[in-house]
């Protein structure tokens, strides 16, 4: 049915540049804190201002600017909610679904259909208005704001204008220890709920140049030149809701930036409101960023960024943009900044003009007709507020209580389902060093090798802490300990049930024998252990686990061991 | 032949009935009076009755499937030979359905299998253009939907569909609902009845004309500031526009979505009452419809014979005194005013109440309605359906695609609208509309907390020429000054004609409008099922088919 009512838009794409941030990306879909936080790593290195200045001179000149100048950056996250259907009918929404197969009379705009608000939405952003310490309003709206666009099927985007759900919050950001770390504290100005649009695509999945569509156009006929060329529109993703969070100017530096953004997918992702990705567009950052003297209270001329789709891209995109700025201002010629939308290219890693601003664009907000006022109670409120997760600051400080260094409590708390693993271990009675070290290290490492998430490992936490408990009382040595975890990473099953398969040797009078064996074919050291050479208690031990190809339970050898040595002494 | 259609007055019998007019959802087949032949009837055959009652066509047509005096087909047969027939004179359709007979051989065949029948069963309903059927084009009036066809169909269309209705097909309006005359129809101009010269009023001109001219038996309008109301009056039908939310507007295509509302067309207020009760309720895919219950309305029809001299006895009747001022017509202001007499007789207790803010409604509407549809025709770009004017580049295609799809009266408000709601004018246009709505309802309230029902003319004046106000635009709004605060204050009401004023060739007909609390139809559908029943001396069939039709 959607496909007779959808029509190719013959359009010369050509003038539809925007697209090019509408396109679909095939990427490979997992993005952890830590990978940004090393991608950042090297930022410095990486940007050079592309400014017609050469090189060193430019350097120079920047690093001395820089220290006069400061960046006042405020960031747009559109976050896409995971809810089972859209904001305002029933269609499902999963990313990468064929073209209009997810689609209604309702987040078409067909003539007669009318939104019902999905109450989950509402929930949604409860949970994200508290988590953010802002204030609710108890008494909303919705309101329609008014432009054309194909990709808007309705002429107009259901959102909140003047009174939005919640306003007034902050959140608290960890910074990497790689920067320096510290703590910050940035003010949240509001949290609205709005729907998506959809998205343009060409139907040959290339664009065209002006010449070639010329040409076509004089060989080919009219059918052709429409089926063959032209953009067509895709709205699955019409209608999908949107939380849309707008950070007060707080952030100075793009490892601020890029770090509040990753505590808002931390935040929402703790939260299991949305999978916050941002391949895939489901968190949508758009930077707001002047430069201004230091000193001076009012605020430089405000550039945004656009298609910013990684943290890193956030940082580097907004170190370019405070050099480029800060450059400008050096040189006296500040006025080159302008009010505009500029798009963050990655592959020349520069900001590039997208579209100048020609004044306010006058969207005619008024309030949406379709649908009631959003009325909160306290007691729906207060309902939402103790389902409410630890959240990723408090889990952070509980962290750091329990001892743990910054850099163990940044990357448990960096993944809920990591935290919560850890968090289950501990609850299992592990010893919170020891299960530290091993989520951090032999297992963290075996996820990236594999490309596996924690939920997807056959380790359990209930078998980890079974495992540092087993090593920790000496049943199995941590050699044999890391043989068993790799086991039950891959394999699972229980710590018990591999230490039997593995037939260790755990009777106290065969090990006897053994060690009996072993000092009585080593006089000389054993002469020389007596003689106080007591380090030498390694190498009988490791002669008598040699003997028991390394299955003697490693507590009761070196229990047995000292009694021999130290008996005719 | 025709005269076959007209129910036998004995009828009013069953209408006395109670139990077959409450219960009948659930009645089957008269299987004993199956046997009965099928009468030819006239009026002249049956008794004639002191006071000839307007009848229910829907309870009539029902009575005649079950008692098997005639069947669905002969039924539409009729209508539809009286539809051809009129067709050419009033252009009351932009689109024939041709599956009614069809329908009407499987409700027969039902009949003959002695299956339960909806209580619609066999009603033929008309649908305005701007209501979506699944299986008709549904144009809105606008060039910028000729030929489009939705998928799915209206709640209220489907409800109908649901109770054994059948939907005879879509009449013509003024496009999206935008105007008083019918003359803003991108495709036709409908003609009134009662003159062929003038028009049915508007917007749902096409609907009213169809009732009026018993093309179809009732049929769906809508009122978004007195679109069912006005040409039910200009036509001698009963229009009824219900309180804002009691009927779902899925499927309405929206021209101002706080402000529309379904609404009903009969010849009886006992029709335009059933369609509604039909068609009412809340619908999960409309935010606004009402979760109220709706009551059985049709409980409302008590027949007169069983009522007392003074049926009404008590009931206070406020006839709002600015309705009745300078501008209105003579013979409207004197048509109301016996309307007004004729309730004293059956018991209200009428007196003038004034409504202050009464002439603010009209700037308020104007305002808010434009500015709301300024909104809701924005999706009519050309991209997903409806006509496209292809261009090089995409902001000459939405100006071309619209500029060519849309009329004039269709542009002037969507440029009204826009700048109602641009920044800098918003405070000053559309919030202040606004607070004026707002005044507005608590004056109603005010007034209604005093009065069981109101009074008013439907309209200053009768129908009028064909072009008479075409180019006066200012003129043509201000007529809808009688209906368009009801919308504001999103009240029932009830238009029923009440008298003639002269003009054509046989009096033009002058409607009444009563006025309700918010979902108080059932008081509305009372007062008004007594009134006309005990309304001297007045015949509401059009000269258009009075030789076909007698009464």
């Amino acid at each position: 049915m959607a496909s007779t009512i959808f029509r190719s838009l013959h359009t010369n794409p050509c003038l539809l540049h925007p697209t090019a941030l509408l396109r679909r990306k095939d990427v490979i879909l997992y993005c952890t804190m830590r990978s940004a936080q090393t991608q950042t790593a090297a930022t410095p290195d990486k940007v050079k201002p592309q400014v017609k200045v050469a090189p060193n001179i430019q350097n120079k000149t920047l690093e001395k600017a820089s220290k006069d100048y400061e960046a006042v950056i405020g960031i747009e996250t559109h976050v896409q909610l995971n809810t089972l259907t859209k904001a305002f009918c029933s269609c499902p929404y999963n990313y990468g679904s064929p073209p209009n197969t997810s689609v209604c009379p309702v987040c078409m705009g067909l003539p007669g259909a009318l939104p019902v608000l999905n109450m989950k939405v509402i929930e949604s952003a409860i949970k994200v208005g508290l988590s953010l310490n802002c204030k609710l309003s108890f008494n909303s709206k919705f309101d329609r704001k008014q432009y054309f666009y194909p990709d808007l099927p309705k002429g107009y985007q259901i959102s909140q204008f003047d009174v939005p759900i919640a306003t007034g919050g902050y959140i608290d950001v960890d910074l990497p220890l790689e920067y320096g770390g510290g703590h910050r504290k940035f003010g949240i100005t509001r949290v609205h709920m709005e729907e998506d649009a959809g998205k343009l695509l060409h139907s040959e999945g290339g664009s065209y140049s002006q010449e070639s569509y010329e040409r076509l156009r004089l060989t080919l006929s009219l059918f052709w030149i429409l089926f063959v060329y032209f953009m067509q529109v895709d709205l699955n993703r019409a209608g999908v809701p949107l939380l849309e969070i707008v950070s007060e100017p707080d952030m100075r530096t793009g490892i601020e930036a890029a770090e509040y953004a990753a505590e808002l997918q931390r935040l929402v992702r703790y939260l299991g409101v949305s999978n916050g990705n941002m391949q895939e567009g489901s968190l949508r950052c758009d930077v707001n960023i002047s430069v201004r003297p230091i000193g001076n209270i009012e605020f430089g001329t405000k550039v945004e960024i656009k298609n910013l789709n990684s943290f890193s891209s956030v940082s580097r995109a907004i170190d370019y943009e405070i050099s480029r700025q800060v450059l400008l201002h050096s040189q006296g010629e500040d006025k080159e900044i302008v009010q505009e939308t500029r798009l963050w290219e990655e592959g020349a890693q520069k900001t590039v003009t997208m579209r100048k601003k020609e004044g306010l664009a006058d969207y005619r907000y008024f309030p949406e007709p379709d649908l009631p006022g959003v009325f909160l109670t306290q007691d729906y409120v207060d309902g939402i507020r103790n389902t409410l997760p630890e959240l990723p600051e408090t889990k952070r400080r509980r962290y750091e209580k329990m001892g743990l260094s910054m850099q163990d409590v940044l990357f448990l708390a960096n993944d809920v389902n990591v935290a919560e693993f850890f968090d289950t271990t501990i609850t299992k009675g592990a010893d919170v060093k020891l299960a530290t070290n091993w989520i951090m290290g032999d297992i963290a490492a075996y996820m990236k090798n594999e490309k596996l998430t924690i939920d997807e490992i056959k380790l359990s936490p209930k078998e980890l802490a079974e495992l540092i408990a087993s090593i920790k009382d000496g049943t199995i040595s941590g050699k044999i300990g890391k043989e068993i975890l790799f086991e039950l990473l891959a394999k699972g099953g229980t710590v018990k049930g591999l230490i039997e398969e593995k037939d260790l040797i755990v009777d106290p009078a065969e090990i006897e024998k053994m060690v009996e064996k072993v000092v009585s074919e080593n006089p000389k050291q054993l002469e020389q252990y007596r003689g106080g050479k007591t380090k030498l208690q390694g190498y009988f031990a490791g002669q008598v686990m040699k003997l028991s190809k390394g299955k003697a339970n490693p507590g009761l050898l070196n229990k047995i061991l000292l009694e021999k040595l130290n008996a005719k002494s | 032949m025709l005269s076959t259609l007209q129910p036998p007055r004995s009828l009013s019998h069953f209408r006395t009935n109670p139990t077959l007019l409450l219960r009948y959802t659930s009645l089957k087949p008269l299987s004993s009076l199956s046997s009965q032949p099928v009468i030819h009837s006239t009026i002249t055959d049956q008794p004639q009755s002191p006071n000839p009652l307007p009848h229910s066509q829907i309870l009539s047509t029902r009575h005649s499937l079950l008692s098997r005096h005639l069947t669905a087909t002969q039924l539409a047969d009729s209508f539809l030979a009286r539809l051809r027939l009129t067709e050419p004179h009033l252009r009351s359709f932009l689109h024939v359905s041709d599956s009614v007979l069809a329908q009407a051989r499987e409700l027969d065949e039902k009949i003959q299998r002695n299956e339960e029948l909806g209580p619609l069963a066999g009603v033929l309903v008309a649908v305005k253009d701007n209501i979506c059927t699944a299986e008709m084009p549904s144009t809105a009036g606008s060039r910028v939907l000729e030929g489009y066809t939705p998928p799915y169909d209206a709640t209220a269309v489907r409800k109908i569909k649901e109770l054994g209705g059948i939907v005879v097909g879509k009449t013509n309006l003024d496009e999206f609902g935008m105007g008083s005359t019918t003359e803003g129809s991108a495709f036709q101009v409908t003609a009134n009845p009662w003159d062929v010269s003038r028009v049915p009023g508007g917007s749902s001109g096409g609907s009213a004309a169809a009732v009026s001219a018993r093309q179809c038996m009732v049929s769906l309008g809508s009122d978004t500031g007195g679109s069912v109301r006005q040409p039910a009056s200009f036509c001698g039908v009963v229009g009824l526009k219900p309180t804002y939310g009691r009927v779902s507007r899925f499927g309405l295509m929206a021209y101002a979505s706080s402000l529309d509302v379904i609404g009903c067309f009969g010849m009886s207020v006992a029709d335009a009452g059933i369609l509604l009760y039909a068609i009412s309720g809340h619908d999960r895919l409309d935010a606004s419809s009402s979760k109220r219950e709706v009551p059985n309305l049709e409980a409302e029809f008590v027949s007169i014979s069983s009522l007392d001299s003074k049926p009404l006895k008590g009931l206070r009747i406020g006839l709002i005194r600015e309705t009745l001022d300078d501008g209105v017509d003579t013979g409207v202001t004197s048509a109301v005013r016996n309307a007004a007499l004729h309730l004293e007789e059956l018991g209200c207790f009428v007196n003038e109440v004034s409504l202050p803010s009464f002439s603010l409604g009209l700037p308020a509407y104007y305002i808010l309605a434009s500015s709301e549809s300024s909104s809701n025709l924005s999706r009519y770009d050309g991209v997903r359906y409806g006509n496209q004017v292809p261009a090089d580049e995409l902001n000459s295609q939405y100006k071309d695609s619209r500029a060519k799809g849309f009329g004039s009266e269709v542009k002037r408000r969507i440029l009204t609208g826009t700048y109602a709601l641009s920044a800098g004018y918003y405070d000053a246009n559309y919030k202040r509309a606004q607070q004026v709505r707002t005044i507005i309802r608590k004056s109603f309230k005010a007034a209604l907390d005093e009065h069981d029902i109101l009074i008013s003319p439907a309209a200053p004046s009768a129908a009028y020429k064909i072009g008479e106000k075409k180019n006066d635009p200012l003129a043509m709004y201000a007529g809808d000054i009688m209906t368009v605060n009801v919308n504001l204050a999103g009240l029932p009401a009830l238009v029923l004609p009440c008298g003639f004023v002269e003009g054509g060739s046989a009096g033009l007909p002058v409607g009444l409008q009563m006025i309700g609390a918010a979902f108080d139809e059932g008081k509305l559908l009372k007062v008004g099922h007594i009134f006309e029943q005990t309304l001297q001396n007045c015949n509401f069939v059009p000269p258009l088919i009075a030789d076909e039709v007698t009464s």
